[in-house]
């Protein structure tokens, strides 16, 4: 299961708002499967930005970082689908890396909706979801 | 004198969960392939089936991208750091 705290809920929806009807991306910022920061990052992608997202490795580097300065981990990356489902593409696999937790915020319309967490098997064959939990305390790390 | 490399995330869990590992040789090939000889299962995430870098992954030498430099050929002198960087992509179209 991965736990948002509730300014990371909030700012993974914000941001896929914001970028409306283009993907947005961001950074997993916590300890364990606790996640205290959500932080953007810019789509760098040159394959049209309202089906796809990278995420260059200058940002790659700065997310790292920006979780070492916190005393906290690289948990994952997030990103939205527009006027899509909040389900893992075959693009999305292809792209994917273990460990790391992936949420996908779907954005319908201009107004976030479902968002889901999924996780890379061990043979890449697949991903498997995860439970998602939304506290509603702040985001105080905690570790 | 061995070379310092940064190991990500995702990556940690092939090289007993360490962040920094240290390799021998004098390109970031022969680093590379060092740190492969000891950590072989970072080698499928690393490496495709003909034996090549993956292009999900960046390798930096310091703060350069080693494809702008001399790809795996790149010299490495004392002091250097050597990056591996995954590329995060993705998106709702097929």
């Amino acid at each position: 299961m991965l736990t948002l705290c509730a300014e990371a809920d909030a700012g993974i929806r914000r941001h896929g708002r914001e970028t409306y009807p283009h993907e947005c991306c961001g950074a997993l910022i916590g300890s364990g499967d606790r996640v205290v920061e959500a932080l953007a990052l810019p789509n760098t992608t040159e394959e049209g930005s309202r089906r796809r997202f990278r995420v260059r490795p200058v940002d790659y580097r700065a997310a790292e970082r920006r979780a070492d300065a916190l005393g906290a981990d690289l948990l994952g990356f997030y990103h939205s689908h527009p006027d899509h489902p909040a389900r893992p593409s075959q693009y999305d696999l292809d792209h994917a890396w273990p460990v790391f937790a992936y949420v996908i915020v779907s954005v319908a319309g201009g107004e976030p909706g479902a968002l889901t967490s999924w996780r890379l098997r061990e043979d890449r064959s697949a991903f498997d979801e995860e439970q998602v939990a939304i506290e509603e305390t702040s985001c105080q790390p905690g570790f | 004198m061995p070379t310092r490399i940064l190991i990500p995330t995702p990556l940690r869990v092939y090289a007993d969960k360490q962040d920094v590992v240290e390799a021998e040789g004098g390109t970031v090939g022969e680093l590379l392939a060092d740190m492969t000889a000891r950590y072989s299962d970072l080698r499928k995430h690393l490496y495709n089936d003909e034996g090549k870098l993956r292009s999900f992954v960046a390798i930096y030498l310091n703060d350069d991208d080693i494809r702008f430099l001399e790809k795996e050929a790149t010299p490495v002198k004392d002091g250097d750091t050597v990056s591996i960087i995954p590329s995060v992509a993705g998106g709702g179209g097929s």
